[in-house]
């Protein structure tokens, strides 16, 4: 398993992404699914960035794993931020009109929906997120 | 992410091209700002627009919402990975799309 850890900071983005869409480009993995998986790294990181630490800044450690049969990426953002289950959420209502649409919730929704397993919990003061990816 | 901004009377085309993501949509969100007064038709032109987080597309909901008031926007020429997030989120639904 290979870790990163940097400031949830915005600008930070580029490397949490290329640490995990590199891999995956060594892995022979479809094109689709790096960008799938940009997706899901930018919302989680973002997510992090924005409230985990607010007002203040802090770390965020992704690690980052391979499974095989079926290959699997497994990836696991640990903040020590606020406590905070993304996943309690309900989704949003995507068939509103525009003006009836509220804008939270689109990012951890756009996660779920691009990975195929997801879990959340709180343990010794940490957050840590967990996703799967089949490819 | 670049943003190329044609006004032909008070028909707006906003071109973007790269990525409209967390560390650039709020460019976009200003650029809206300073430019809608007067607009009636708002076209994005997405043609070189490779990528779309939350981020852009709360950006995306905030311009509908306002041309919903005075006039019409319409996305023209999107992308396959951004048509995808489009309709993942129900947002091919609720805006105008030309491909």
């Amino acid at each position: 398993m290979e870790k990163l850890t940097i400031d949830a900071k915005i600008e930070n983005l580029p490397s949490a992404t290329e640490f995990v869409t590199q891999a995956l480009e060594n892995s022979d993995c479809p094109m689709k699914v790096i960008m799938q998986m940009e997706l899901v790294i930018e919302e989680i990181f973002v997510n992090v960035a924005n409230y985990a630490y607010a007002p203040e800044t802090g770390s965020v450690t992704i690690c980052r794993d391979f499974e095989e049969n079926p290959r699997t990426l497994c990836l696991t953002f640990i903040d020590g931020g606020k406590s905070h289950n993304p996943l309690e959420h309900a989704d949003p209502d995507i068939t509103l009109a525009a003006e009836d649409r509220d804008i939270g919730g689109l990012g951890i929704f756009l996660v779920k929906k691009n990975v195929d397993e997801i879990s959340y919990k709180y343990e010794d003061g940490k957050n840590i997120l967990s996703v799967k990816k089949f490819f | 992410m670049e943003i190329t901004k044609n006004l032909d009377g008070t028909t707006l085309t906003l071109a973007l091209s790269g990525r409209l993501d967390a560390s650039n949509a709020q460019e976009l969100t200003n650029e809206l700002n300073a430019s809608l007064e007067g607009v009636t038709d708002l076209i994005f032109d997405f043609t070189n627009l490779k990528y779309v987080a939350s981020a852009g597309l709360r950006a995306l909901l905030m311009a509908q919402k306002r041309m919903n008031k005075q006039g019409s926007m319409t996305i023209k020429h999107v992308d396959e990975a951004v048509m995808e997030v489009l309709e993942m989120t129900g947002f091919a639904d609720l805006m105008n799309i030309e491909n």
